[in-house]
């Protein structure tokens, strides 16, 4: 199988934990799941690092790794950060 | 230390597990923070395989770019306000968008010989992360009150997006197969465009749906440059925010009874609303009955239940603490009081949630609209601060109304409603609410904070 296949299994099959996973997730907690889709989505950090930390890249190339991973930086620490803060407010009434 | 390429794939898969437990920890208010930590967690473990891994060698720009970000990402995080969450919300897509962008156009600058599958993907890359970015800003303004809340539209302007569309992904399939720059160059900057083009015509209030989209797209250029890399972790991830973003935005559609096609073409909405000296005069001359404080208070004095509708106005009044103000006194008194969440409250899904939840109002005493529903016909007080079309039985009544067919919140339906607003001046949509016409309904006209605080005031001076 080629690799770009394999790829595409990996696709249709995290679509469809996608889908019933975030199908479960109550209204009440709509927000928080925005914020924490989003800090997760800093992932491409990854890729940013991919190509920042490439040894043999050229100026220009660096420079664009740089901007991203510290753009995908802001998006993982705030936006982890954000979500526990959301995430901590709600709790039930004390008995 | 270095990671074999096995180990690094291994950890890889532990880091999309503890995303999706992360992820299914929100289906509960219980168990979400300690999904909040799996998700940290599996961020942690997913760039550390990434740094010892053997295709990084070079850590100095990466130690920079992690130190400014994780700064600039903490200050934010700890210092927005709720009522902000959603610029905030847009600014952070905005970023994940650009730097899709820039790790599509930095593959392509550090790849020896890109293949023409590479390169198509890499244009999915750069054209949804661009379009990601720019629409997320324009959102953004929206949101800050930076640009109108007004749609922005002219004539031809779905010609335009369309032959923007068509442009960009044409030169996308060009750079594919020849590797031009100048293709990429003029693609990445259509897409930028594209994102513009297609949020401005998007009124202020349909924003919940815009995020969620936005959300969605984010997801979708993360899967792309997972493509482009040959990473799982990322198209899992991708995947599983995409559909996030897709499943909301669905959500929200179904609750306004409006299709996405229509909110992102539809151009819907007028703006916002302003506060109007002149409104209880306005209010009489329509037949609209107008009631003080005291009125309300009244009423709500020996009620048995009182529902409490957040819309928008409350967020923009920052009324939630002064809420929670209200509901204690009530209980106090014995009466039990409740808030109904309709699912396109506020500017993003969820808002109301947030925002009570701020105020420490517990999670039990908010219920969804369809849980709350039933609980109308038998209250005694339905107090709508802020709220203006949700409780618009228009939407049930009027075939020729633009909202009709959207589910509401049945506030008529109990034995006296109480309209906090600022003015007369209809709301988001531009249609009048026929429930301030009904004989039980009684408008308060003021900020919904200052009423509020006056209600608790009164309460808190009353005998018991």
């Amino acid at each position: 199988m080629s690799e770009s296949l394999l790829a595409l299994y990996v696709f249709v099959l995290a679509c469809f934990i996608g889908y019933y996973v975030i199908w479960g997730v109550t209204p009440s907690l709509h927000t928080p799941l925005v914020a924490l889709t989003n800090a997760i989505s800093g992932i491409v950090v990854v890729g940013a690092l991919l190509v920042a930390g490439f040894e043999q890249a050229g100026t220009g190339a660096k420079a664009l790794g740089f901007i991203a991973v510290l753009l995908a930086s802001i998006n993982v620490f705030g936006g982890f950060l954000v979500t526990h803060r959301m995430l901590s407010m709600f709790k039930k009434k004390p008995r | 230390m270095e990671l074999s390429v096995n180990t690094q794939a291994v950890a890889y898969l532990v880091s999309a597990i503890l995303f999706i437990f992360a992820l299914k920890g929100l289906t509960h208010p219980a168990s979400a923070r300690l999904g909040n930590f799996y998700g940290i967690a599996g961020m942690v473990i997913a760039v550390a395989a990434t740094l010892f891994g053997h295709e990084v060698q070079a850590y100095g720009i990466i130690i920079a770019g992690v130190a400014v970000g994780a700064v600039i990402g903490i200050i934010l995080a700890m210092r927005i306000q709720m009522t902000a969450m959603p610029q905030l919300v847009a600014a952070l897509h905005s970023f994940v968008g650009m730097a899709a962008v820039l790790v599509a156009i930095g593959t392509f600058m550090i790849t020896a010989h890109p293949s023409a599958v590479m390169m198509g993907e890499l244009s999915a890359g750069v054209i949804i992360g661009a379009i990601t970015c720019t629409g997320s800003v324009i959102a953004f303004g929206k949101l800050q009150g930076l640009l109108s809340g007004a749609p922005v539209k002219f004539t031809g302007q779905h010609h335009l997006n369309a032959a923007l569309g068509i442009a960009t992904v044409a030169l996308g399939i060009y750079f594919a197969m020849t590797g031009s720059v100048w293709a990429l160059a003029v693609m990445t900057l259509l897409a930028f465009v594209i994102g513009v083009t297609l949020i401005i015509p998007i009124g202020g209030a349909d924003m919940p749906v815009v995020i969620s989209m936005l959300n969605s797209y984010s997801g979708w250029a993360a899967a792309a440059t997972g493509f482009t890399l040959h990473n799982n972790l990322l198209i899992i991830v991708g995947a599983l925010v995409g559909f996030s973003g897709a499943i909301l935005s669905y959500i929200m559609c179904k609750a306004m009874n409006r299709s996405i096609i229509n909110v992102v073409f539809g151009g819907f909405g007028s703006g916002d609303e302003t506060g109007d000296p002149n409104a209880g005069a306005q209010a009489a001359s329509r037949g609209v009955k107008s009631s003080s404080v005291e009125d309300a208070v009244y009423w709500m004095e020996d009620a048995n239940k009182v529902i409490i509708i957040p819309g928008y106005g409350m967020a923009v009044a920052q009324a939630q603490h002064s809420c929670k103000e209200l509901m204690e006194l009530l209980e106090a008194r014995g009466v039990e009081v409740k808030f109904a969440i309709h699912p396109v409250a506020g500017r993003m899904p969820g808002h109301m949630n947030v925002l009570l939840a701020e105020a420490d109002i517990p999670y039990d005493r908010v219920l969804e609209m369809d849980e709350i529903n039933p609980e109308f016909p038998g209250c005694d007080v339905a107090l709508v601060v802020g709220a203006n079309d949700v409780v618009n039985p228009a939407a049930k009544e009027d075939k020729t109304s633009p909202i009709y067919g959207m589910p509401i919140l049945e506030a008529g339906k109990a034995r006296q409603v109480f309209f906090l607003k600022r003015s007369m001046r209809p709301g988001y949509s531009g249609v009048d609410n026929l429930l301030f016409y009904k004989e039980n309904t009684s408008l308060v006209f003021g900020d919904a904070k200052d009423t509020i605080e006056g209600m608790a005031n009164a309460l808190k001076g009353l005998a018991h």
